[in-house]
């Protein structure tokens, strides 16, 4: 099976019974394969919207009345997306919002793979927010972590970004798909509280408030302007200050609860090479080369981008060691890892313009050229 | 004709509105959020209130009913309505409203919003809605202007008329509303002015009765911008000009209802025609394909 049909899978698994869509290569094998599965699924339906305004909204719709919802796109389609983005932010919304990354700027490399939306994912819409964005390197990752993807969303009330890339979206490879009463689903968090007592932002301990449902008696407001506890709209810098470092700090304070990372032959490493999605295939590769010529490397392949690693980068850093980021683009992942070792490493760059992963020699040469800044 | 019988006993029945304790919005409006941001002898206020009877008159529970607007001043009714209401971005209620019924086709999906946010930045999202005929009523407060950012050129705006960003008057050409609606496939479509309360209540009543894309343009005053840049008085004024100058055609031919500044406006119920709902067609349509193996989809 392919990533972007396993993605579909995996949604499947976690509970999404609502695809709203618009075709864009190479995301639309996910939406076609749904499109074919929901008149046999219970509960299941799809619509293939007018554009990605309307897809990035028309989910929305769906969650609030009670659907797990997703939708799917590539590089143009996102971009179209982002204000919708920042909807689900402020309103926590939990959805999932897959990119299936292709070269850009613009229409760029339709056909081709990019990593180069990372830092739109994290930032693209306007305003202060945190969201959570994971990087598949398999077909059967994106299986699995789509389910994860959708847990993540219930959980922290947000959207997640589930940013594949061309080449994970249409590599085919063996796909193990668990027992259902073996996956882990997490539900989405209803108010047991009665209309009248229950007030729809009102946060608990983790900072996340419970939802409703709409239909359900409690005839509430919902709104993308700043909001009290009862979701009406207040202009005021007090409730704003409330409000956005709220939905800041339910990601950064759970942050070590969302991270995902895998690390390999790290403790004698002079050098450590960070990666993500198909890069860290290649990455792979270029470390075993570099060791074969003798220089300590490791590898820290990211699963969960954002929230950021702080913390682990920093150490790894701060223990000396030479950090090497290969991502297809010219600056994005690498400029977090920059800013997280604060001067007490090299940080080099393996930037790839996107069109096809990276040439493994080239990610060794950046290895050589880290081990050298460090010795 | 029996709703409007019963809309007329509703409103001579004085037991209720003259209850002092209860006023006759309490269950309809969020009266925790008066004072409303509307301008004294705005028109968004008075569909709002036929709409609140629409709904009592149409039996529709409170709790079945959502509201959803985008952004501008009618963008601000889902905030005063007391039911499930959502207040979305700029443009697209109609695909927000999309997702509400969809998911859950139980809920009677209402879109309530201004012709900048419906027709211009969300003309996509209307016409393919109606196409699809997915079963919501949009109901359209005409102000001819974009209210809220201060009164610029829409793109129902009239020919001649001055606003901020047509300072020598407007030269483009305006939508016919209906026309639009009806050419892309609405099943009820209807034009009143705030002066038609009544009438207004009766469409809002079919409108919310009628499964399928149900449009209503209601010609309101925005006293503020529009009428003061046009030198059209205040909200009353207008009134009093829409009184003697409407003309009710029910059934007219939506070709012809388009609006000048100056020339009297058709107003009346001009499309009222039955067709499958997406919903609809989607069940038959999956049952004639896989036979009993499907069971149709009801959210
Ligand atoms: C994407 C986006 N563009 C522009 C705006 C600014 N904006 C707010 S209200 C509005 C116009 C509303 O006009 P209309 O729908 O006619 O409503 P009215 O205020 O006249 O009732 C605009 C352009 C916005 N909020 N979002
Ligand atoms: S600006 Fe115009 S549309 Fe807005 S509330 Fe005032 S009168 Fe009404």
């Amino acid at each position: 099976m392919d990533g972007d049909h396993a993605c579909c899978e995996g949604a499947l698994a976690a509970g999404c019974r609502f695809v709203a869509g618009y075709p864009i290569t190479p995301s639309t094998e996910v939406v076609e394969r749904f499109s074919r599965r929901a008149p046999m699924v219970p509960g299941a339906f799809f619509i293939q919207m007018e554009d990605e305004l309307a897809a990035s909204i028309t989910l929305q719709g769906a969650v609030w009345a009670g659907k797990k919802a997703m939708t799917v796109t590539s590089g143009p389609g996102f971009s179209l997306m982002m204000e919708h983005i920042g909807l689900a932010v402020m309103a926590e919304v939990p959805c999932v919002f897959v990119n299936v990354q292709r070269g850009g700027p613009s229409t760029g490399l339709p056909t081709l793979p990019g990593q180069a939306d990372m830092m739109q994912a994290r930032w693209g819409s306007h305003g202060d927010y945190e969201i959570i964005a994971i990087c598949p390197n398999s077909p059967q990752e994106c299986f699995d972590l789509t389910i994860d993807a959708f847990n993540l969303a219930e959980q922290y009330r947000v959207p997640v970004m589930f940013m594949m890339d061309e080449c994970v979206g249409h590599m085919m490879e063996r796909v193990i798909i668990p027992e259902a009463d073996t996956i882990e689903i997490t539900p989405r968090r209803y108010t047991k509280l009665p209309p009248g007592e229950y007030l729809p932002y009102k946060p608990g301990e983790d900072l996340v408030p419970e939802m409703f449902k709409a239909g359900d008696g409690y005839r509430l407001h919902i709104t993308g302007l700043t909001h009290d506890y009862k979701g009406y709209p207040v202009m005021s810098a007090d409730i704003q200050e409330q409000l956005v470092r709220r939905l800041v700090d339910k990601i950064r304070l759970n942050a070590p609860k969302i991270w995902r990372y895998e690390e390999t032959a790290v403790e004698d490493a002079e050098v450590v090479v960070i990666a993500y999605g198909i890069t860290s295939r290649v990455a792979v590769e270029a470390v075993a080369m570099a060791r074969k010529e003798g220089i300590k490397v490791g590898m820290l392949r990211l699963i969960v981008v954002w929230p950021f690693p702080e913390d682990r980068i920093f150490e790894l850093a701060s223990q000396g060691k030479g950090l090497v980021v290969a991502e297809m683009n010219y600056g994005q992942v690498f400029y977090e890892v920059d800013r997280c070792a604060r001067g007490r490493a090299p940080v080099v760059l393996a930037g790839h313009g996107g069109g096809t992963v990276h040439n493994v020699e080239a990610i060794v040469e950046k290895i050589r050229e880290a081990h050298k800044c460090r010795s | 004709m029996s709703v409007l019988k019963e809309l007329e006993r509703a409103s001579l029945s004085p037991t209720k509105d003259l209850d002092p304790s209860h006023h006759p919005m309490d269950d309809y409006l969020r009266m925790d959020r008066m004072p409303h941001i509307w301008c004294p002898t705005c028109g968004i206020g008075v569909s709002v209130n036929c709409f609140a009877k629409a709904i009592e008159k149409a039996r529709i529970p409170l709790d079945d009913i959502t509201v959803v607007s985008g952004i501008g001043c009618t963008g601000r009714v889902a905030g005063y309505m007391k039911v499930d209401s959502f207040h979305t971005t700029h443009g697209r209620a109609i695909p927000f409203a999309t997702g509400l019924k969809l998911a859950n086709p139980k809920l009677k999906v209402v879109v309530f919003s201004g012709d900048g946010d419906l027709m211009a930045i969300g003309g996509n999202h209307f016409i393919s809605a109606a196409r699809r005929n997915i079963d919501i009523t949009v109901i359209c407060v005409n102000n001819f202007n974009y209210a809220m950012t201060g009164g610029q050129l829409a793109s129902t705006t009239p020919e001649g008329s001055v606003l901020s960003t047509s300072p020598f008057g407007n030269f483009e050409a305006p939508f016919n509303l209906p026309f639009l609606a009806e050419s892309v496939g609405a099943v009820y479509v209807a034009r009143w002015t705030s002066l038609h309360i009544y009438n207004q209540t009766v469409a809002m009543v079919e409108a919310l009765k009628k499964p399928g894309f149900t449009f209503i343009e209601i010609l309101a005053p925005c006293p503020t911008i529009f009428e003061r840049q046009q030198k059209f008085g205040d909200g009353l004024d207008r009134l009093r000009w829409y009184c003697d100058n409407s003309i009710i055609r029910h059934g007219a031919d939506t070709h012809d209802v388009d609006i000048k500044l100056h020339d009297p406006v058709i107003v009346g119920k001009f499309v009222d025609k039955e067709r499958p709902t997406y919903l609809d067609s989607m069940n038959t349509h999956f049952r004639k394909r896989f036979g009993d193996r499907y069971k149709d989809y009801e959210g």
